[in-house]
């Protein structure tokens, strides 16, 4: 008998007697102003939420943000020329050079300041942890107010993908906060008017 | 693993050698419990999202075969290479087998109790391969060459001082130094080396949803990902346990998990694997490893609803006063005193015993396992089978024949009281296991019991 038989007849032997699911399993968050919830998370774990008219706005922005910085890298069309890092390459590991990635993400949720990101945006999947740093593009009106309302709204089909809340962390020594362990040393969210 | 294993209330004294360490580790922890009661107090469906989860961890518990094999049939045809592993040494020869075949012999790998129950590293490395833990804890404690003593924060029981001492030997920090932020940035440029030449990565599994056929890893270094993305060869172990039915639960899991564990409203990454990228190859490997037995126990089956936050450890008064280490198993504190008896009673037995079963565990469990119930069930197994050692056995039939009869009761209550009184150093002194890190309280004149005859109208 292989392993696998051996375990699912061991458990089939094994398993307690039958439950149900429960049918009612999602929560609502009543919060008044679903932005500043997630801007006031946002705030908590060391990421910019910044409002931008429009795509052009966002690009004075950036360019004002990012004055000296080589090695930048997009996924934003607009910002194309901006960036002087290509991401066409065949090997993630050349990406390692990146200083600053400000990528396409498809919406927020309020009640932690995760952003979803997939292979839907994304070409190579380590990008937004390669970086060194990383700002998350939404639209404005792309916000959900709890992980709930997150799951429903998830119809992605990729192979992969990923909620971010904030900058790569850690705690582990002396339970002192560090930002920046191995992922991104920073993180900005552009909300981008319709 | 074969060494001699030291029994908990042993191994506990050694680490209650140096007082500072032992109340710096006890404050700390309280303070990730209140980091993890206000957070969990900001949501007021809190109690009820623990009953769900409770209740879907339940239906998982009685499906466990059938939801297994949806995940089999949809992680197969996402293009994942399905593995099935009955002990911890089918495990490690299974992800030993995939990394000959792809001729590698250095991994990286981000946080996996199951490796550590499995002792995998232990054995990669007698095969050959070289493994290197990055999430920071894990790597600290690797290097030190201890297994972490906290399922969450697996460097709990160190001060930055080790550490610094620690990166200066191995890493090249500068002697003396002391400063997390420095530290931590060393072991950045130290694993981002390994990160970009390593061909495999190894990660643990959080949860598996059988409708998608897919699994979630949760991070907030990001070490999983980094590692994942950069192989060409991804292995993830995993419990059976880990199974959930549908990709929307999730939402129940993931608002429970970080509030419970360190007070986070999630942990920064939650990343969702469910198929491999382009040219890379994805291994999945099941584990039971004791698991189905435990399965078949009405008393301890619940144990496997566990979702590893650690909420029990850091509220535990004999975890935060004793350390992990002195559990000797992957899984320390209450959690691991239910898991460890499953897996070897004989060894195992003194864990049960570790606790005050003051019931804190239970009341912050976010799937609501029962685990003081099942530390009090464990010791009436352990001790009808034999496994607890004759003193112990000994000492509680002197107490109940104590308590059974009343007058020798009243007769002893007086005896003691009056030694205490008139020749102290009988009870004062180091060979009363009352009298370490405590002083006795001062006899009371007379029992309440006497008190009252006197006074009954």
């Amino acid at each position: 008998m292989s392993s696998r038989e051996k375990i699912l007849q061991q458990v089939k032997l094994n398993k307690p007697a039958e439950t149900v699911l429960p049918t009612h399993y999602t929560f609502n968050s009543g919060y008044k102003d679903t932005e500043e919830k997630f801007k006031e998370i946002l705030q908590a774990i060391y990421t910019e939420v910044i409002i931008v008219e429009s795509k052009e706005h966002l690009r004075e922005k950036v360019e004002e943000m990012y004055v000296d910085v080589v090695n930048k890298a997009t996924t934003i069309p607009e910002l194309a020329s901006w960036a002087d890092f290509s991401l066409q390459v065949a090997d993630p590991h050349d990406l390692e050079l990146i200083e600053v990635a400000i990528l396409q993400a498809e919406f927020g949720v309020a009640e932690n300041g995760a952003v979803w990101i997939s292979d839907n945006h994304l070409q190579h999947r380590v990008l937004p942890f390669i970086t060194q740093n990383l700002a998350f593009v939404i639209p404005r009106n792309a916000l959900v107010n709890n992980m709930h309302d997150a799951y429903n709204r998830l119809s992605d089909t990729t192979g992969w993908g990923c909620f971010i809340a904030g900058p790569s962390k850690t705690a582990d020594i002396e339970q002192s906060l560090v930002i920046g362990a191995h992922g991104a040393r920073s993180m900005v969210i552009f909300l981008v008017e319709n | 693993m074969s060494k001699v294993v030291i029994e908990h209330a042993e191994a506990s004294e050694t680490f209650n050698k140096d007082e500072s360490y032992v109340d710096w580790h006890d404050e700390t922890l309280w303070f990730v419990r209140k980091k993890r009661d206000i957070s969990s107090k900001l949501l007021p469906e809190w109690e009820e999202l623990r009953e769900t989860a409770s209740q879907i961890k339940n239906y998982v518990l009685s499906h466990m075969d059938d939801l297994l094999e949806t995940f089999e049939k949809n992680a197969k045809a996402n293009g994942i290479h399905l593995h099935w592993a009955v002990d911890a040494k089918e495990h490690n020869e299974i992800v030993l087998a995939i990394l000959k075949q792809h001729k590698v012999e250095k991994m990286v790998k981000s946080k996996s109790m199951l490796t550590e129950e499995c002792h995998m590293n232990e054995f990669l490395i007698q095969n050959g391969i070289e493994v290197i833990d990055t999430d920071l804890g894990e790597r600290i404690v690797q290097l030190r060459q201890e297994p972490p003593s906290h399922i969450v924060l697996p460097a709990i029981h160190l001060k930055k001082k080790d550490i610094g001492d620690l990166f200066h030997e191995h890493l090249g920090t500068d002697a003396g130094a002391t400063d997390p932020q420095y530290l931590t940035e060393a072991a950045r440029q130290h694993l981002r080396d390994k990160f970009l030449t390593r061909r495999a990565a190894l990660t643990g599994v959080n949860f598996a949803v059988a409708e998608t056929g897919g699994f979630v890893v949760c991070t907030n270094e990001g070490n999983a990902d980094m590692g994942a993305h950069l192989a060409d060869v991804h292995i993830a172990s995993m419990g059976f346990e880990k199974i959930i039915p549908l990709q929307s639960h999730l939402g129940v899991f993931l608002r429970l998990l970080a509030r419970s564990a360190t007070g986070q409203p999630v942990t920064t990454y939650s990343s969702h694997f469910k198929k491999p990228r382009e040219g890379q190859e994805m291994h999945l490997v099941i584990v039971d490893n004791g698991r189905s037995t435990q399965l078949g126990r009405p008393d301890f089956k619940n144990s496997l609803k566990c979702i590893r936050c650690g909420a029990c450890m850091n509220t535990c008064p004999v975890y935060r006063r004793s350390g992990g280490h002195s559990y000797h198993n992957a899984v320390a504190g209450p959690i691991g005193s239910i898991l460890a008896p499953n897996l070897d009673m004989t060894k195992n037995a003194d864990l049960p015993f570790a606790s005050t079963l003051c019931g804190s565990c239970s009341n912050v469990c976010p799937v609501k396992i029962d685990i003081h119930d099942q530390l009090y069930k464990w010791r009436q197994v352990l001790v009808q089978g034999g496994h607890v050692p004759q003193a112990k056995e000994i000492g509680v039939k002197a107490m109940s024949m104590v308590l059974s009869q009343p007058r020798f009761y009243q007769w002893s209550g007086r005896l003691g009281r009056s030694v205490m009184r008139t020749l102290p150093f009988m009870v004062n002194n180091s060979l009363n296991p009352w009298f370490k890190q405590r002083e006795m309280p001062e006899p009371p004149k007379e029992s309440f019991r006497d008190w009252f005859v006197r006074n009954r109208k």
